[in-house]
């Protein structure tokens, strides 16, 4: 992931000169700072499924509610709008508005997928009444998956948001700033899904 | 249509709540009247709700700490009457369910409502100023931190008169905590409020993060920032790591409460344990979050009023450091007793134990800059002094509560309340009253009145040791804490003693409000015209004028050593008037983050009330509130130079009749005389 803004060191003599650059630079910083924070709030929830992992109170195990194929179709849906988006920071590099525009787009109608898929497996397991409140280990399922979920949700919002300020604005400092912070943030959520993917459904399958 | 809520929620029955609750609306009233008779709504609404200026916004969490530590103080008080009285055929006046409520509400806003605040705060008014920097890194997120705790706080006072609070400690163990034990509201309100306030405080910790690592004036490495910048660095640090688990923990209980989940109930795979672990893993570096700012402000009293360079200063951020890694390793020793091995227990216990070294490397350092130096017995070091007596007894007994054999004895009793209020109150409040007295003229402009400071320091020191002392002999007897009623004879005495001791606290507090109102009345006779109020000021907060101008410093120059403003006035360069100035770029105040609190606020309450239309819209509101924001990029401006240029020659004025006043010997607080003279060059 390349944000392509030069980062100054605050020894730096042109301190005073508060330039755009600066600014850009600091809010992203603060931004890697978040998602550390964001980082450690699912390391607790990835805890807690982990002790919750086998608590199946005479429920339904991972086994036998989890469609691997299906999950894994979800990911590639995830995976495939991080390369897309990739392309929209390409397009910004370019100043080239349309293809940040077309991009965005893209990256969202996959995003909405994934969601699509999610809430379609959740749906499907509640109303066979595997809901949260069957056992610990459904709780710890549907909170991390939930959680992260809720964050891909608010992700395509800002995305939304996104299109619409490059709609009006153009790419203007401030939106280019917004638009690297949202790939920073879509890429992590890729990372974080990664890890889903691996100890909820395939640690819970195999 | 409204939830939960109906109008049997507020207590009427009730005398005593009803008269607290009276007596919190007729003192807002009467602040409402007053500022409606005197028109400042505007000014307020300008100057402070809207800022963004981090001084300001300190100054907030200041007034927001002080308020809490009376509400927090009452309940300590009714505890320790409750205790008097409550002997056996008496039962006292409270009923065992308020008891129940005062002890939960007294933990969470001791630690969460009087200490965060008031190390937010301090840090916000000290460290932009001390790195030499016009601003914090995020000043609009700053200013939601503070309503976002302002708005917890809140929640809290709300509780008071509708429906209940907690009953459940202020850690909130499950599965007391759960839906089935505690069906009413009461550890929503916990749950909300501290979930309100812990986003603030997280966004607190990124701030003053990038702050410290991104805005220090060229040439100040990280071994050349003043102790209190980098105690304030690693307390962020440790909040981005630490507040993330709480933020987790407190949504899974609600996701239990809520939703019927079964993280921590008992049964259906549920794990009260997991709980208790996850809590302490927040639980512990919090204590340290509270205490490293307090190491900082004594380690700046003592250099300035002991007229020394701080002795160690690389130990001090070393020793810092560790406690900070070490911080993250002792969680467990809060439930030695809760079932884990014996080789488990020996870990945590012997590095709970290993805190004690950087811990002793500090106090030293603070000894050793005290010895040959020449002490002025201002206030600030008067509560320094206390703490250097105080706060190594409650560190021992905080070893011995680390064995683990010794922990099953002494677990769950008065000792151990001891133990934590003689870490949290010569530890914290006292450092955290060393810098209210030690800045609060760089704040304000004016000192506070050091006659009743003096007797505000007796008083709460006296009060301590006969409110505390007491409690570790009751542990020793075997009284359980939180007892609402006992019929042991024994513990009697020792608990009248308690009393005394909270009734001369008490004074105490009193005589701080005093101080209060008397410095604003004799503000003239405290001014501080040089900016350098304590007259040999080390670091660069006090090289500017009191309180600072908006953008704290006219030129950005590059600094050289650790006591720089020292190292300035050693070479006569302090108060140079520089060749001119140049216009500078300064954030556009806004209400965004005060409309954004009220609203989380709301949302909060709808939350515990189950009203949840109320709490869709309140989400919706937020979010339109912050898309706004975030479609305007006017939010920056220029002070244009001429603006700058008078000022600072108002500045300077002001440094000339703080010259004439010290050369006719009156003025400043120093009862010995200054070591160095003041300059003011012209250029």
């Amino acid at each position: 992931m390349s944000t392509d803004i030069a980062i100054h060191d605050s020894g730096a003599a042109s301190h005073e000169a508060h330039g755009p650059e600066e600014s850009v630079s600091r809010t992203v910083y603060g931004f890697w700072l978040y998602i550390m924070t964001d980082c450690i709030l699912f390391a607790t929830v990835f805890t807690a499924f982990a002790v919750m992992s086998h608590r199946y109170a005479g429920g339904p195990t991972g086994r036998e509610l989890f469609d691997l194929p299906y999950a894994f179709g979800e990911t590639m849906f995830l995976l495939l709008s991080s390369v897309t988006y990739g392309f929209v920071v390409l397009a910004m590099n370019r100043m080239d508005k349309r293809g940040v525009l077309i991009w965005l787009g893209v990256t969202f109608v996959l995003g909405l997928g994934f969601i699509g898929m999610e809430i379609n497996e959740f749906h499907h397991m509640i109303t066979h009444g595997y809901g949260p409140d069957r056992s610990g280990f459904l709780s710890g399922f549907f909170t991390l998956v939930g959680t992260h979920g809720t964050h891909v949700t608010l992700g395509l919002v800002w995305m939304a948001v996104m299109i619409f300020q490059v709609l009006r604005k153009g790419l203007s400092v401030p939106v280019q700033s917004r638009l690297i912070r949202l790939s920073m943030f879509w890429h992590f959520l890729d990372v974080v899904w990664i890890g889903v993917f691996t100890v909820v459904y395939l640690m819970g399958v195999l | 249509m409204f939830g939960k809520l109906t109008l049997s929620a507020i207590p009427y029955d009730n005398p005593i709540i009803m008269g607290a609750v009276g007596f919190t609306l007729v003192g807002a009233a009467i602040v409402f009247g007053l500022i409606t008779v005197y028109g400042k709504w505007g000014y307020l609404w300008r100057e402070w709700l809207t800022s963004v200026d981090h001084k300001k916004i300190g100054i907030m969490y200041i007034v927001l700490a002080l308020i809490m530590l009376l509400r927090g103080f009452s309940d300590a008080i009714m505890m320790r009457t409750q205790q008097l009285l409550a002997f056996g055929p008496d039962h006292g006046y409270l009923p065992p369910q308020h008891f129940q409520e005062i002890f939960t509400a007294h933990g969470t806003i001791m630690i969460l409502f009087v200490a965060m605040p008031f190390i937010v705060g301090l840090m916000n008014i000290v460290v932009p100023l001390q790195i030499r920097a016009r601003d914090v890194a995020f000043p609009f997120m700053n200013s939601l931190s503070f309503w976002l705790t302002a708005a917890g706080a809140m929640l809290i006072m709300v509780s008071l008169g509708v429906g209940d609070f907690s009953r459940a400690g202020w850690i909130g163990y499950p599965p007391l905590s759960g839906i089935h034990f505690s069906p009413d509201t009461g550890v929503d309100y916990w749950d909300w409020a501290l979930q309100l306030s812990g986003l603030g405080t997280t966004l607190t910790g990124i701030n003053f993060v990038a702050t410290i690592l991104r805005m220090r004036a060229p040439g100040m490495t990280l071994m050349k920032m003043p102790i209190f910048t980098w105690t304030t660095l690693f307390t962020a640090i440790l909040i981005l790591l630490a507040f993330p688990p709480l933020t987790a923990t407190l949504a899974m209980l609600s996701l239990d409460r809520y939703l019927g989940m079964h993280f921590f109930t008992n049964g259906m795979g549920g794990d009260m344990m997991l709980y208790a672990n996850l809590f302490w893993v927040w639980g512990h570096p919090e204590v340290y979050i509270v205490i490293l700012p307090a190491f900082g402000v004594y380690s700046e009293v003592v250099a300035t009023l002991c007229g020394k360079r701080l002795f160690g200063y690389a130990t001090m951020v070393w020793a810092t450091g560790v406690i900070t890694v070490l911080s993250f390793s002792v969680w467990l020793h809060h439930f030695f007793t809760m079932g884990a091995s014996a080789t488990v227990n020996s870990v945590f216990g012997i590095s709970s134990m290993l805190i004690a070294i950087p811990t002793g490397v500090k106090i030293f350092n603070w000894l050793f800059t005290m010895y040959q130096g020449k002490v002025r017995f201002e206030t600030p070091m008067l509560w320094t002094m206390a703490f250097l007596v105080l706060f190594p007894i409650g560190g021992m007994t905080g070893v011995m509560l680390a064995l683990p054999g010794a922990d099953y004895v002494l677990h769950n009793t008065e000792f151990l309340v001891a133990h934590f209020h003689n870490m949290l109150i010569p530890g914290v409040l006292f450092g955290m009253f060393a810098g209210y007295e030690y800045w609060f003229p760089k704040a304000t402009g004016f000192g506070l009145d050091p006659k009743w400071g003096r007797r505000a320091f007796w008083a709460w020191t006296i009060g301590f040791v006969l409110a505390f002392v007491p409690l570790y002999v009751l542990g020793f007897l075997g009284m359980p804490r939180r007892l609402d009623h006992y019929s042991n004879p024994a513990w009697h005495p020792w608990l009248e003693i308690a009393f005394v001791g909270a009734v001369v606290i008490l004074y105490g507090i009193i005589c701080q409000v005093i101080e209060l109102i008397v410095s604003i009345r004799d503000r003239e006779r405290l001014r501080d015209f040089t900016g350098d109020y304590w007259q040999n000021g080390r670091t660069l907060e006090w090289a500017t004028s009191s309180p600072a101008p908006v953008y704290n410093f006219a030129h950005i120059d590059p600094v050289h050593d650790i006591d720089e403003f020292m190292y300035l006035k050693e070479r006569g360069l302090a108060y140079k008037r520089p060749a001119g100035y140049s216009d500078i770029h300064m954030p556009r105040n806004t209400p965004a983050g005060l409309v954004i609190g009220s609203l989380a606020f709301v949302l909060g309450f709808a939350l515990i009330w189950h009203i949840w239309w109320l709490a869709g819209a309140m989400a919706f509101a937020i979010f339109t509130t912050l898309l706004v924001r975030s479609m305007n990029d006017d939010v920056d401006y220029f002070i244009p130079a001429a603006e700058v240029e008078k000022t600072e020659a108002e500045r300077f004025r002001m440094l000339e009749e703080g010259e004439r006043r010290l050369s006719e010997g009156r003025g400043g607080p120093a009862q010995t005389p200054v070591i160095l003279v003041h300059q003011v060059q012209q250029s």
